[in-house]
């Protein structure tokens, strides 16, 4: 592969923020001590007088952006994903959802590639928490130029938003000058016919890696990147399910609830067909380098090849 | 409005408490009945509200954290115009518009509530936005004494004083009971002037929050409160105006059977009449 750009999707939301600050005054942001990890501090530094920082208290700043919301501001609303969706979870629910506020949930920090951290700073349910919540939307984009689109997605979207980001930089593949994000709908990258592999977030650049090395073992890989994790783009999946005939499912998240769910729920009733859950399964990260936890859990360009091939051969 | 007229006002109120929550075999009359006279004052005196124009954006805001006791909201939002009295009927039936705690969606709920420590929040966001806009509307908020035990309560108080929140009036209704016992028996909040001072606020205690001067006054005294938010600390009667319930934590969340119910409004009618000869 050419040398291409890396950039964090953390990093994209920050200065997507502040630039769509410049064109809406209705936009507030919130964050809880972790300005410089989230990159809401960009946003605060251009914005002082829209930007607050509750300090460590996730729970008081989902609440506090619910009554903002209610007078009529945006809020975008950061944290890592752990304290964002876990601490402040029925805060969320309740004050957010229930209400159909509009409070972007703004998480960065998302999953296993946070790294050296380890398990209690790696969040790996949050989809599943922010799924089940009536009314949410959860947006995960792959790359720099997918995140400044879903941004301003987040913000055209009237209700609340859980909006997952990461903290590794990673790289740039939207080079289409016409790259266009729309609202619940996956993006098919790659054309196949023997599997239809569904990523979303940072594994896509992986997942097309492991596409490549598939091709050169005779298998025609489909990759589809879902960055609209709900609502799901059941057409897209549903006619995946019935040309491909099976599908593998990648993400750094458990396996239980998120994408690899969300994937089966939405072709159970249709069209069912064997599915291969790429990610966690029902354990906990680890301290370590992130590519060296991609690896372990097999969401490296050659886990997910060797996951494929196995499953396609029927093994 | 004189005292009689807010006194009548607040036993019509009691009555709703009563049928809706007969009718829903279920609800919480005792801390909706502490909370009466503050809520009855609050809305047909101290708030700048419009039951036509319950959007209106410079409106005052009422944020009723102890969200339970949304029989007693519901009452008097109806009382003063918001919906018609006769909806309190339906309260907590399949279909009806009153939930069985505050929803936005009703007219004059200016927040949904109910999971306790998280209104108030809401409600120091709704302060915080009018200082950034410069709107000079004021936001209450009514806590439960237990409430006090969740911590979401004292983030919030954190962020509320540090951030001068002058426009933001906190009214703690201190019945002293909760579902499990008095404050003291259950994990005791007190004293919850001091807490409060130390975070920053402007504390009013009033000795009797069922009496219609003492509120007043301290409303007075809270707008009057530059430079921090202010809490009002006043001591109420759990079960208030119905002599079986008053201070008995039974009634917290339980309604009235048909025998109960009976001398419940008998108590409140006759009570009424004596208010209309006065």
């Amino acid at each position: 592969m050419p040398e291409v750009k890396k950039i964090a999707t953390r990093v994209s939301y920050g200065k997507a923020l502040a630039e769509l600050g410049e064109i809406h005054d209705d936009i507030v942001v919130m964050d809880a001590d972790l300005a410089a990890s989230t990159q809401t501090a960009i946003f605060g530094k251009k914005f002082p007088d829209r930007f607050f920082d509750v300090g460590i208290q996730e729970g008081n700043m989902m609440g506090i952006a619910a009554g903002l919301a209610t007078t009529g501001k945006k809020v975008f609303a950061s944290s890592f994903a752990m304290f964002a969706t876990g601490r402040a979870y029925e805060i969320i629910r309740n004050s957010i959802a229930y209400p159909r506020l509009n409070v972007k949930v703004c998480a960065s920090h998302a999953g296993v590639s946070v790294g050296e951290d380890g398990a209690s700073h790696q969040c790996i349910e949050d989809i599943a928490l922010m799924r089940v919540i009536p009314y949410m939307v959860i947006i995960q984009p792959a790359d720099d130029i997918e995140t400044k689109e879903a941004v301003k997605a987040a913000y055209e979207h009237n209700g609340p938003v859980y909006l997952r980001l990461a903290r590794l930089a990673s790289p740039v593949f939207n080079t289409d000058p016409d790259y266009k994000f729309e609202f619940g709908k996956g993006i098919t990258l790659r054309d196949g016919s023997d599997v239809t592999i569904v990523a979303s977030g940072l594994p896509v650049t992986a997942a097309m890696e492991a596409c490549e090395m598939l091709a050169a073992d005779g298998i025609s890989a489909r990759l589809i990147n879902i960055h609209t994790i709900k609502p799901i783009d059941e057409e897209l999946l549903i006619k995946a399910a019935r040309e491909t005939g099976k599908i593998v499912t990648v993400e750094e998240h458990s396996v239980i609830g998120g994408l690899g769910g969300a994937v089966c729920e939405a072709i159970t009733e249709k069209c069912p067909v064997p599915v291969r859950r790429i990610g966690l399964h029902d354990v906990f990260g680890e301290s370590g380098p992130a590519l060296e936890l991609y690896k372990k859990y097999g969401l490296d360009a050659q886990g997910i090849y060797a996951q494929t091939k196995e499953f396609v051969e029927g093994k | 409005m004189n005292n009689t007229q807010l006194e009548i006002i607040a036993n019509k109120v009691r009555q709703d408490i009563i049928v809706g929550t007969f009718n829903a075999k279920s609800g919480h009359p005792g801390g909706s009945l502490s909370a009466t006279e503050c809520m009855v004052l609050l809305y047909n005196e101290i708030m700048n509200i419009d039951p036509a124009d319950p959007d209106n954006p410079d409106r005052d805001r009422f944020v009723l954290s102890k969200g339970h006791a949304a029989p007693g909201l519901y009452s008097v939002l109806a009382e003063r115009g918001f919906f018609p009295v006769a909806e309190i009927e339906n309260l907590r039936h399949l279909g009806a518009m009153l939930q069985g705690h505050p929803h936005i969606a009703i007219p004059g709920v200016d927040m949904s509530s109910g999971s306790l420590g998280q209104g108030v929040s809401a409600a120091t966001g709704m302060a915080l936005s009018a200082k950034m806009d410069n709107k000079s509307y004021r936001t209450y908020a009514m806590l439960g004494d237990g409430e006090l035990e969740e911590g979401q309560v004292w983030e919030a108080a954190m962020f509320a004083g540090n951030h001068k929140l002058d426009n933001l009036c906190l009214i703690v209704d201190n019945n002293n009971l909760q579902i499990d016992g008095t404050l003291e028996e259950v994990n005791s909040p007190y004293p919850i002037d001091e807490k409060y001072r130390a975070f920053g606020f402007h504390v009013i205690n009033v000795e009797d929050g069922n009496d219609f001067d003492q509120l007043r006054s301290a409303f007075a005294e809270a707008a009057q409160t530059k430079g921090k938010p202010t809490c009002i600390v006043m001591k109420t009667v759990k079960g208030k105006g119905i002599s079986f319930m008053e201070n008995n934590v039974g009634w917290h969340g339980k309604a009235t059977n048909a025998e109960e119910y009976k001398a419940a409004m008998d108590e409140l009618k006759r009570a009424g009449e004596e208010l209309c000869r006065k």
